[in-house]
């Protein structure tokens, strides 16, 4: 069977229910927002770099990266502004980016949670409610965002649902690392989902045999489109695929990436956290080109649970610290420029003597964003982030 | 048609063996799927022999259970089974100490790579003997509780050295009170160091406390949250549970001649009153006079004696046990029985298994993954033994519920809405197909000294017949008698609504 009969197999089935009846739910140019998790607390000043703090230079002795245009200029920053630069190792993928105005930094922005544990870090975020008080540790805020928004269309591309598409409603989920060919034929994908007609999960059994169909067809397309080229490997392929069905279906993402808790010799302008950057970079390069068109309408947010200790420590590497950089990228953002609340990078302005501060709280900016987005009123912004106070970054 | 025909035979075959003169019915079968991870032959054979009743006190008062002996041979070839957590902690502790003062940086990352994978393994060793006493043990309701209270009492296996301890956690901690006295259950995790490096009790000690145990302990494993207590009553815990700790090396530390007395220790278990906070507390607003160890075992009883974890506990049993939102009428027995018991596990368990609430609940609760695998191999294999458990670890961490691998202290979800997403329902057909088509080596000695091909499972078995066969919905069958293969009849059935409820 063809797809299109597939699908209109599975339509006539539960009418409204399948996940190409979402497609046209929500207009065409609105916005689509994938949040990228990078679990581990990536060490921010080695990405996004404070080349003018003389600080930066003096206590990182072996870890630093060297300046822009400075002695060993082939190893040097990308200069984004006076003050910040860019890894060297992000040059090909993220500074054009930059350069077209379609990414932006936030330095000092995070989360008031001071555990400094990663788990607890982590998940604080994703629940995005407010630190005092208990929590309800089965709804997150990318979930309560898309009960706001018409036509949401969310998905994550984990393993598991991650605790910030946690909720009420039925979100699919499907990992796009290592993922083969459809297990099933659409004969059998039919006998599967009939055994579950007038079952209360039969919408839940045809999203999850029409998706896996659905990411087959688009390995199987971009296998034919890239010829013998070489295939992409790691987090590229797992990007690349995941543009290609953002672009087609889902309105509100979410994705995670791990490798980031630098502890030990993690590496210079080269090194382990670069090698790592250059991965996460390459992906969202290639991201930004498998959405085509939509890539006008797409934001996406990188953000971690924590940044790191601001000197090296002994081990060539840094500790869990506090404030980190969040990026924002994006084919209509207001980029090209180090956006938020700003100190000098010197040692008085350092959070208890070891972190960057948190001047840019994750609930405000992003709540900001949404807002600016898809027009959410007060009220509305209050149930996907209660208790914060929205800031307008003029991010969009 | 072919099928059919197989089928008849293997049916006429089971109708003259004679065992099942009496076969069980619907709701026994059901029942069964409760009380155990799933019927095998044995287990229907022994509750038609000895009734519900003697069915359940025997496995809610299990005595020495033995295991097959093939079962008892590969537990015993484990090295955990040899070691316990305060050796292997105060080994690896040594290890990290001296690795650190090496001074080639690659010979001390590759010596900590080495060290992390000897953990690794040890935490494997710890999940393969978890899977072989759920799918084998006769005291089968006890290795639910076992991995109920696992869950419950949550440590990952990848915090600090807990991979090192996780085995020692589930054997010595866990099990033993399994169908026991909650109070025992509660101290026997406060005073287990994978317990204690997982909520960093370890780090809490007088003017430097650290309440994320102390949380913990309250929201999670007794009152729940929401029940009455308040943030002043969890710093409060938190300093009576200062200087309850860790100690690796199993030396003593130094102490004033006053606090001698006071310190305890068992295994890598320790309590040191150097580093306790003596003043006075009030928890639920009762005053605990500073003395010691003993101001935990206070607040444990208090905790412990409070309706609220009757009520809590209650509850989340009835959800593992009967619904997803279990009918009040019944918590409300259970924690009657919890309050007049002291929290006896076992007394609790009989009221629920007993009631009316249960046998209408039969049939409708969604497997979690660990109850889905365990049950599927059961039905696949019956009472064979698998020899290599790799297959069934990268099957539970495919369904996303793995072994000692939650991160967050509130533990895997008990209900369908957190195992039956889109993603989660097809990756769980896939991995039926996977069990289905019996090409997996779980079989294979884990050694690779050997391949063994296997076929097909034989899933329409005497005990299919006697258990499965007579109950199967009209989608089921009308499924099954769609498939083209013997692999797509297998993963029809193990895809099916039938299989994936109890």
């Amino acid at each position: 069977m063809k797809r299109r009969n597939f699908l209109r197999m599975m339509a006539l089935a539960t009418p409204g229910l399948t996940l190409a009846g979402r497609v046209f739910a929500a207009p065409p140019g609105a916005p689509r927002f994938l949040l990228v998790f990078l679990r581990g607390g990536y060490d921010c000043a080695n990405v996004v770099v404070p080349y003018s703090s003389s600080y930066y230079y003096e206590t990182r002795p072996n870890i630093a990266i060297p300046e822009p245009g400075g002695v060993g200029a082939i190893d040097g920053a990308v200069a984004l502004d006076a003050n910040w630069a860019l890894a060297p190792i992000l040059r090909a993928s993220i500074a054009p980016l930059y350069a077209q105005r379609q990414a932006l930094f936030i330095p000092f922005a995070g989360t008031e949670d001071l555990s400094r544990s990663h788990f607890e870090t982590q998940d604080s975020i994703e629940l995005g409610q407010p630190l005092q008080g208990s929590h309800d540790l089965r709804s997150g805020f990318l979930a309560r965002l898309a009960a706001e928004v018409n036509g949401a269309s969310p998905i994550a591309f984990t393993d598991s649902l991650p605790v910030c598409l946690r909720g009420a409603a039925d979100i699919p989920n499907i990992s796009l690392k290592g993922v083969g060919k459809p297990v099933f034929d659409s004969r059998q994908a039919s006998i599967l989902s009939d055994m579950y007609a007038g079952h209360h999960l039969q919408p839940e059994v045809q999203d999850g045999l029409e998706l896996r169909q659905e990411v087959g067809r688009v390995m199987e397309e971009m296998k034919e489109a890239s010829r013998d080229a070489i295939t992409p490997k790691g987090f590229e392929l797992e990007a690349r695929r995941l543009g290609r069905l953002m672009r087609d279906q889902y309105r509100i993402g979410f994705i995670d990436v791990g490798g980031w808790d630098t502890h030990v010799n993690e590496g210079a302008a080269q090194g382990a956290l670069a090698n790592n950057m250059d991965s996460l970079g390459k992906g969202l390069a290639a991201l930004s080109q498998e959405l085509g068109g939509e890539w006008r309408n797409t934001v996406v947010a990188v953000v971690s649970e924590f940044g790191r200790t601001f000197r090296e420590n002994g081990n060539k590497g840094t500790d869990h610290g506090h404030g980190s950089v969040y990026w924002l990228l994006g084919g209509s953002i207001s980029g090209g420029r180090i956006a938020g609340e700003q100190v000098a990078v010197d040692r008085q302005n350092l959070f208890q003597d070891r972190d960057y501060p948190v001047l840019n709280e994750y609930r405000a900016i992003l709540g900001g964003l949404f807002a600016a987005l898809w027009g959410l009123s007060a009220e509305q912004l209050q149930r996907v982030f209660p208790g914060a106070t929205p800031v307008d970054l003029k991010l969009v | 048609m072919w099928k059919t025909a197989l089928f008849a035979a293997v049916a006429a075959a089971s109708l003259t063996d004679g065992v099942a003169s009496e076969a069980p019915s619907r709701q026994d079968v059901l029942w069964l799927d409760r009380v155990t991870y799933g019927p095998t032959t044995a287990t229907v054979d022994r509750y038609l022999k000895l009734g519900r009743r003697r069915f359940l006190d025997e496995q809610l008062h299990p005595h020495n259970p033995q295991l097959p002996a093939e079962v008892a041979a590969e537990l015993d070839a484990l090295e955990i089974s040899h070691s316990d957590g305060a050796h292997l902690l105060a080994y690896v502790s040594e290890q990290q100490q001296r690795i650190n003062t090496l001074s080639d940086d690659v010979a001390k990352q590759n010596e900590r790579k080495a060290l992390n994978e000897k953990g690794n393994k040890l935490a494997y060793e710890a999940a393969r003997r978890e899977i072989l006493r759920a799918l084998y043990s006769p005291a089968q309701l006890q290795e639910q509780l076992t991995w109920f209270w696992l869950n419950h009492f949550n440590v990952f296996q990848y915090k600090a050295n807990d991979p090192w301890l996780v085995g020692d956690y589930a054997e010595r901690a866990i099990r033993p009170n399994a169908l026991g006295h909650f109070r025992d259950l509660v101290l026997a995790t406060l005073q287990h160091p994978a317990m204690l490096q997982y909520l960093d009790n370890a780090q809490n000690a007088a003017g430097h406390i650290n309440e994320n145990y102390a949380r913990e302990l309250m929201e999670l494993h007794t009152l729940g949250v929401g029940s009455g207590y308040t943030q002043q009553d969890i710093q409060e815990l938190a300093r009576v549970l200062t200087g309850v700790g860790v100690n690796a090396s199993g030396t003593a530390p130094r102490l004033k001649p006053e606090w001698q007395p006071l310190y305890r220790h068992q295994g890598a278990f320790e309590f040191n009153p150097a580093r306790h906070d003596f003043g006075l507390k009030t928890v639920l607003g009762k005053p605990i006079t500073g003395s010691g160890f003993d101001e935990v075992e206070q607040a444990v009883d208090l905790l412990v004696a409070q309706p609220a974890c009757a009520q809590f506990v209650s509850r989340k049993l009835a959800v593992y046990f009967v619904s997803d939102d279990p009918p009040r009428a019944l918590t409300d027995r259970m924690a009657k029985t919890f309050q007049k018991t002291h929290g006896d596990i076992a007394a609790v368990l009989e009221t629920l298994f007993k009631s009316r609430e249960l046998e209408a609940s039969l049939g409708a609760k969604f497997k979690d993954p660990m109850h889905y695998v365990v049950s599927t191999l059961r039905l696949a294999y019956d009472g064979k033994p698998i020899v290599n458990t790799h297959p069934v670890v990268n099957w539970l961490n495919a369904l996303g519920e793995p072994l000692f691998g939650r991160q967050t202290p509130d533990g895997f979800p008990l209900t369908e809405n957190g195992w039956a997403s889109s993603g989660q329902i097809s990756r769980r057909f896939e991995i039926a197909r996977a069990i289905g088509s019996g090409n997996d080596g779980l079989f294979e000695p884990e050694d690779g000294s050997r391949a063994v091909t296997t076929g097909f499972p034989e899933l329409s078995s005497r005990l299919y017949f006697a258990a499965v066969e007579p109950y199967l919905s009209t989608n089921a069958r009308t499924a099954l008698a769609r498939a083209a293969s013997q692999l797509e009849w297998n993963t029809f059935l193990l895809a099916s609504p039938d299989f994936n409820y109890r």
